[in-house]
């Protein structure tokens, strides 16, 4: 059989690899290529170096060492009883394309996960190889993100910490049902001990760092999971819930959703319809609304509704307002932040500037358009020097002025 | 024409005064001249800030008077950070008022020394768009700017790859070049690199940065057979089933397309993508309606289901058969040549084989619910006989959908499955026999599952191994019997 020229497997590799959301390259300790023999810098934040088609950044090299595997979870393209393509790529090779790569400026660094062959420890080997390669034989410094094989010897996982900016393991399902249904080789207890693992190992090596300059770096950039939403029965908020277990017990850096999307050759034991692109959105925006917007996840769960599910046609913190609504309007010239970070329509950012701004003026409707896109969506939940929204809020139509038409809807719904 | 230059023409007993800047991106030289003025007491309508080659100003220099030089005892001039920081980033626009603002807010600091936090203020909004559009620009810069490499590495004697030589071209919309070379040296400093555009050049060998002047496109290299590796993994990470090309063109606008490899490919991957995905969905997802609510429906549905290639053979579905709220459920592998012809599922040898098996264990086959992995017999035609196939993995889980219709609608408290592809199809995942028989596993439904061989497998063995496999599935009937007066 004549070798697979290096462009063909990166053609099936990558497309093996497209399924997996995260593509950051952000967040990782700062530092250049100055004073080293290699080529390389991260600089805190990241840089997306193309968009594709579907809206995904392009910031890394994001392939699979190989997609043989002898795994058989049903929602995976890459599982063992499935019929596509199958390539390999050797660690040196997946070494030389990152780096003809970086040196045009087409990516910030790598991101490697791999099928399982032969064995978890000899795959992880094989990972780790490839990183080793990089840092210790080319001194590259640039971004590398691992994912790792929870079932892998937790030495080698080890390794994958000192020599990346980030490890990530993926949970894959929201219950531990679904991952029994669906990928019956794997082990939530034992992805769970994985992660915990990590967890350690970042935390004392920051320690580390505290007290002795050159203690070596463990994943710098923190460890993040992924979760498939709609290939399994799972509702929104018992993926809420999941997702601030991960991130309490965990402390991960991102949890990143995937809309289960059709795959080629899948398994029938998802006979499934697709769930629409929005539900992920969806789940985003609750994220986002634990992260950064002071909301709790029982109260990110109170915007669900009687079946548990987030509503699609509106954004989670504009269903928590209108469920709430004694709580508005909110005086833009007195509230806190955190009644303002409440408030449909009001951005982190926003509610920055309204608060630096009204030391110097009281502020007025027209001065809280210029800091938000739509002051129609914010208005009836707000009070300003020259209004106040009267019978607004009590209005049973308001849920559907505020919802967005439906030609908006159909750009998601694709 | 600026309401400065306005007023000025108007008012021509006040001098005026207009500052010539060296570089459209100094903004040091801004800095020093913009002091001078305020301590000089002269207010913004009263100066004018004229660019290198850019818009000549509508009057003759000898209309204004020479910039008048601040004694020692001048006030201090105050800025605070955030003007400054802000402001060093704001002069790098290409917007030609950009000084003029600049130097009206430094105005208004020192009377207002907190005028940055009023974010409602129009200057303070403008310079805010103007640094905004500049970091954008300068982000863009370090994300799309595309090297190609002109002299291959190797050259004699020399570290690999120091005398290869990388060169872009990019067109900023900003005078951002200058100040982001700093990027690109920590970033590939042990690569020598030029960066060519419209506005002047950068160069780095290694060690010492140069400036050149300005460039043209003919001046950079128009091809790299990277760029081919490139493209194809371009083409290959993008998901067709999610087209979102507003997403897409909101962060790489059109503008920059020209001066990248990989955009040129943008229009035919949205047109595939349509076709791509349905052909995705028609190969893979398969659409499933709605679980049939009885037997007969089921038997209905499966008879006419195609929904794998053994539907496609001379055959005729096998629906299981028994009492309909059976205890016990067996499952077998698929139909075989006679069950085919009778349309009854074990009546063939190793039917015989199990009923006989059945007898011995005390379990009446009359009351068990007896069917098959897979309802459709997979053969090929070998002359007039039909010579047994076993299904696929993939086919077993396809038919695993009815199978599924077939316990949900019977409730068994026990499943037997006969053999590795009822196993496969009642976990889900293939596992060995000899590993998990002998022992119930809990399925989902809170039914209890227990595995052995299929009974065609004894009819393939002879002497000792056989007596011996037939002892083995003996004892594990008899467990199954046992268990049966328990659960």
């Amino acid at each position: 059989m004549r070798p697979m020229p290096i462009i063909e497997k990166l053609q099936i590799l990558a497309d093996a690899a497209k399924y997996d959301a995260s593509c950051a390259s952000s967040g990782t300790a700062k530092r250049n290529s100055k004073g080293g023999k290699g080529i390389g810098s991260t600089e805190g934040m990241g840089i997306c170096h193309a968009y594709a088609p579907d809206g995904r950044c392009i910031s890394l090299l994001k392939i699979l060492l190989t997609n043989h595997c002898v795994f058989d979870c049903h929602y995976c393209v890459n599982r063992k009883s499935s019929n596509v393509e199958r390539a390999r790529f050797t660690p040196q090779e997946v070494a030389d394309l990152t780096l003809s790569f970086y040196r045009r400026n087409y990516i910030e660094g790598l991101f490697l996960s791999s099928g399982i062959v032969k064995s978890s420890d000899h795959t992880m080997e094989q990972l780790v190889e490839t990183a080793r390669i990089l840092r210790e034989e080319h001194d590259f410094r640039g971004y590398i993100h691992l994912k790792t094989i929870p079932e892998a010897d937790p030495e080698l996982i080890h390794q994958a910490g000192l020599l990346a900016d980030r490890v990530s393991i993926n949970v894959e399902l929201p219950t531990d049902a679904g991952l029994t249904r669906l990928a019956p080789d794997k082990n939530a207890r034992q992805i769970e001990g994985a992660m915990g693992g990590v967890k350690m190992a970042i935390a004392q090596a920051r320690d580390e760092k505290k007290r002795f300059k050159h203690a070596p770096r463990f994943a710098p950039a923190g460890q993040s999971t992924q979760m498939i939403v709609g290939a399994d029965g799972a509702k929104d908020v018992d993926i809420v819930g999941r997702a601030s277990r991960l991130y309490d017990n965990f402390r991960l850096r991102r949890i990143y959703y995937s809309a289960f999307s059709p795959i080629p050759d899948a398994s029938a034991v998802l006979p499934l319809k697709r769930p629409p692109l929005i539900r992920e959105h969806r789940l985003y925006q609750s994220d986002w609304l634990m992260r950064f917007y002071g909301f709790t996840p029982s109260e990110v769960m109170q915007a669900a509704d009687d079946e548990g599910n987030l509503p699609l046609d509106i954004d989670p913190k504009l269903a928590w307002a209108l469920k709430f609504r004694e709580q508005f309007p909110v005086d833009v010239n007195r509230s806190s932040r955190e009644m303002l970070l409440r408030v449909p329509g009001l951005g982190t950012r926003a509610v920055d500037r309204i608060i630096a701004s009204r030391r110097h003026r009281t502020l007025r409707l027209n001065d809280v358009a210029l800091f938000t896109v739509s002051i129609a969506k914010v208005r009836p939940f707000i009070c300003a020097a020259d209004w106040a929204p009267t019978l607004l809020t009590d209005r049973a139509d308001l849920r559907a002025q505020l919802t967005p038409g439906g030609e908006q809807l159909d750009l998601f719904a694709a | 024409m600026s309401s400065g230059a306005e007023a000025l023409w108007r008012e021509r007993h006040h001098p005026s005064y207009a500052i010539h800047m060296p570089a459209p991106d100094d903004f040091a030289f801004w800095r020093e001249r913009a002091r001078a003025l305020v301590q000089c007491d002269i207010p913004p309508d009263r100066v004018s800030w004229i660019e290198p080659g850019g818009t000549k100003s509508l009057f003759a220099d000898s209309e204004f008077a020479d910039v008048p030089v601040p004694d020692s005892s001048s006030a201090i001039v105050r800025a605070s950070k955030a003007f400054l920081s802000l402001a060093r980033q704001a002069a790098l626009h290409s917007d030609p008022d950009r000084f003029a603002l600049l130097y009206r807010l430094l105005w208004r600091l020192q009377d207002d020394t907190r005028l940055m936090e009023d974010k409602a203020d129009f200057d303070v909004r403008r310079l805010d768009a103007l640094g905004k559009a500049v970091r954008r620009d300068s982000h863009k810069m370090h994300a799309f700017v595309r090297f190609r490499l002109v002299e291959a590495g190797g050259q004699e004697g020399d570290e690999a790859g120091h005398r290869e030589h990388y060169v872009a071209w990019f067109e900023p919309e900003h005078h951002i070049l200058r100040a982001n070379a700093g990027f690109f040296v920590r970033r590939f400093a042990n690569m020598r690199w030029s960066i060519l555009t419209p506005r002047g050049s950068l160069h780095w060998n290694g060690e010492v940065l140069c400036e050149g002047p300005a460039a043209q496109k003919s001046d950079a290299p128009d091809g790299d057979p990277t760029e081919d590796l490139w493209r194809r993994y371009y083409a290959s990470i993008f998901n067709p089933a999610r087209l979102k090309i507003g997403a897409m063109l909101k962060e790489m606008p059109k503008k920059y397309w020209k001066n990248m490899p990989e955009t040129a490919l943008i229009p035919e991957l949205v047109a595939g993508a349509q076709k791509r995905e349905s052909e995705m969905v028609a190969t893979g997802a398969l659409e499933f309606d709605p679980q049939p609510e009885t037997l007969e429906a089921i038997e209905k549905a499966v008879s006419q289901c195609r929904k794998c290639p053994i539907g496609d053979l001379e055959n005729h579905a096998v629906m299981g058969e028994g009492p309909r709220n059976a205890d016990l459920m067996i499952v077998g592998e698929q139909p075989g040549d006679q069950e085919d012809l009778a349309g009854r599922p074990f009546v063939g040898p190793a039917g015989q084989l199990l009923d006989a098996a059945l007898k011995v264990a005390g379990i009446d086959r009359a009351g068990v619910y007896v069917t098959n992995a897979v309802k459709h017999f997979k053969f090929v035609q070998r002359g007039k006989r039909r010579l047994h196939q076993s299904p696929t993995a993939k086919e077993i889980d396809t038919c695993r959908w009815w199978l599924e219709g077939e316990r949900a609608l019977v409730r068994p408290k026990l499943v037997l499955a006969l053999g590795a592809s009822a196993a496969r199809s009642l976990l889900g995942k293939t596992v060995s026999i000899n590993k998990v028989r002998g022992r119930a596993i809990a399925l989902e439904d809170g039914s209890e599952l227990w595995v052995t061989v299929h009974p065609s497998y004894l009819l393939r063995l002879d002497g000792d191994a056989r007596a011996a496999q037939e002892r083995d599935f003996a004892a594990d009937l008899a467990s199954v019997r046992a268990r049966m007066e328990m659960v």
